[in-house]
């Protein structure tokens, strides 16, 4: 690769990682309560508890972080996973995490357990989502190939969202059925900054695991026996791959509800910027990812609805109609 | 560094694809491996580049089995050239070659100088300047083989382990790369190759390997390769000539 080219990409990562930045910092002077964010902001600097503060920091201030991070962790994940199973319609819902991470966070309010304690949802999702990845990785195995793996993904996801449906089915009351379907359908609204402390240090280290595969991925463009022979463990990969995704994207499930195909769509539309490595597509992936949520989640609130249309529902009316055009491509290009 | 399979086996259930095969290999020779197809010669090359556990045996670098060597390090050592190999990914041919530069850089560095030249000699060995900034998938059968060859070749190991690296290849690409792998023994680098055509394996190879269902039928110089040991190893009645001072065999019917 030439130097140019070089540039060329930490253009391309500086300039959406500031678009993302910028959008979040903008999206902080959006919402349904109108008040002045400077005062706001001085107010909150000061330790003055007044009431533009407050909405500032404990209802913007979250939905803002939670946008950005949520949004870079389904990029990121989407990248590496279709880096990991080499296949351009992998996705974070693909392994089954995001399907454990919804039906831990039920079953953490099914049970009750979150009427007990607040954070009790959040953990509930990424216990969910742990779950889920050491079943997903009990089942496909040690050293076990790409189908194995995806097959092992449906079958989680078939499973957890079975287990979902039974927990609605046999709830007694209707209310809490109504409140488990609003949260499954994904939303940064009414997030607070608590949510935001639990989540994103699970976040973190689910980024650190996943963008530290990069060269690895690189290597496995070229097959499972050639990435071996460059000197990458292909099991060590995979494991850090399914854990670093398990735990960022179980912490987003838990804390937004489902937020689907922005990992599909993120990924591929970034990947021919970066010459389609998928090693230089991780990073660029995480921030348009956070780029493209904190642009849907300032889109929910601008457009003119009541109730506010939920921010999962927006990118699945989005991004489905995104996957039909590519399974459509995909179907065409076979030989 | 010479490479020492011992007593290798590999069973998969039932089927017994390498069976005590022992071997001592050493660099600057060319070293083909020949047989008919499930002789165990992908199985054999696979554990000699040090990436598949065998059932039993034990394959040494230097008197240090393979298992105990640091992956990094071995991946700077052996080369291997996966057969049938594609990119997942439209990557650029310089991309792909580049990628054989992996094993010496660190995580998170940019190829330096040193990657660079190893990569531009790899790309002229295998004619491929002119195409470098074209995607592998665009590519023919033939310059995909060869631009996967200069990925193999970048890697500039002490060894370089090849499965079928002239299949895909015409009659012309086939003699060069056959030349090319030749010059990197002559230079003092270890080369085994997975081949099929025997003529092209008795002309340019410095030694045989003949496999057999998993056991080793033959192994040494080219003159090996009888015709009866070619009837016994592929079932087909063989022809040998002399062209040039040269030798050659060709299969030329089913034995009867």
């Amino acid at each position: 690769m030439t130097p140019g080219a070089d540039k060329a990409h930490a253009g391309l990562l500086l300039a959406l990682g500031f678009a993302a930045f910028a959008v979040a910092l903008a999206s902080l002077f959006v919402g349904y309560v109108h008040f002045d964010v400077f005062t706001a902001a001085r107010d909150a600097l000061a330790g003055r508890d007044s009431i533009e503060a407050l909405a500032l920091v404990q209802l913007r201030l979250p939905r803002a972080i939670l946008g950005a991070s949520i949004g870079f962790t389904l990029g990121l994940s989407g990248a590496a996973m279709q880096g990991l199973l080499r296949n351009p319609l992998a996705d974070p819902g693909v392994i089954g995490v995001s399907g454990g991470a919804a039906f831990g966070a039920v079953a953490a309010f099914y049970t009750g357990l979150s009427a007990a304690f607040a954070l009790a949802l959040p953990l509930g999702g990424v216990a969910g989502a742990i779950l889920s990845a050491l079943a997903l990785y009990g089942l496909a195995g040690r050293g076990a190939g790409t189908t194995t793996l995806i097959l092992a993904g449906v079958a989680i996801n078939s499973f957890t969202g079975a287990l979902t449906s039974l927990a609605l089915n046999l709830s007694p009351n209707p209310y809490a059925v109504f409140e488990i379907m609003f949260w499954l359908m994904g939303s940064l609204a009414d997030r607070s900054l608590p949510q935001v402390a639990l989540a994103l240090p699970l976040m973190v280290v689910g980024w650190i695991a996943m963008l530290s595969s990069a060269r690895a991925l690189d290597a496995l463009t070229l097959g499972e026996d050639t990435a071996e022979s460059l000197g990458f463990d292909l099991r060590r990969l995979r494991w850090k791959l399914v854990a670093g995704s398990a735990l960022a994207v179980g912490a987003s499930v838990a804390v937004a509800g489902a937020i689907g195909f922005v990992g599909l769509v993120v990924p591929h539309l970034l990947r021919p910027w970066v010459g389609h490595r998928p090693g230089r597509l991780l990073l660029a992936s995480g921030f348009g990812g956070a780029l493209a949520l904190v642009v849907a989640d300032l889109g929910v609130r601008v457009l003119p609805l009541q109730p506010e249309l939920k921010l999962g529902v927006l990118t699945a009316l989005v991004g489905a109609p995104f996957l039909l055009a590519l399974v459509f491509r995909a179907r065409r290009d076979e030989p | 560094m010479n490479i020492e399979a011992r007593a290798l086996s590999f069973r998969y259930r039932d089927h017994v694809a390498l069976d005590r095969v022992s071997l001592a290999l050493a660099p600057g020779e060319m070293i083909g491996l020949i047989g008919p197809n499930g002789a165990g010669k992908t199985t054999l090359a696979r554990a000699l580049a040090g990436l598949a556990p065998p059932s039993s045996g034990e394959v040494y670098y230097d008197d240090r089995p393979t298992r105990e060597m640091d992956r990094e390090i071995r991946a700077r050592r052996v080369a291997y050239l996966a057969q049938s190999g594609g990119a997942d990914w439209p990557l650029s041919v310089a991309a792909i070659v580049e990628l054989g530069r992996l094993p010496h850089r660190r995580a998170f560095a940019a190829p330096d100088a040193r990657d660079a030249a190893a990569v531009a000699r790899a790309l002229a060995a295998a004619e491929l300047v002119e195409l470098k900034d074209r995607p592998l998938r665009e590519l023919s059968g033939g310059e995909r083989a060869r631009a996967l060859l200069a990925r193999a070749l970048a890697v500039e190991a002490d060894w370089l382990i090849a499965d079928e690296p002239v299949a895909a290849l015409d009659p012309l690409h086939q003699l060069r790369t056959m030349e090319l792998l030749r010059t990197e023994a002559a230079r003092g680098a270890g080369v085994v190759a997975v081949l099929h055509d025997l003529t092209l394996a008795v002309r340019f190879c410095d030694r045989l390997i003949v496999l057999s269902r998993g056991r080793v039928l033959a192994d040494g110089r080219p003159s090996v390769l009888t015709p009866e040991v070619v009837a016994a190893a592929y079932g087909v009645e063989a022809y040998a000539g002399e062209h040039e001072g040269e030798r050659f065999v060709l299969p030329w019917r089913v034995k009867g």
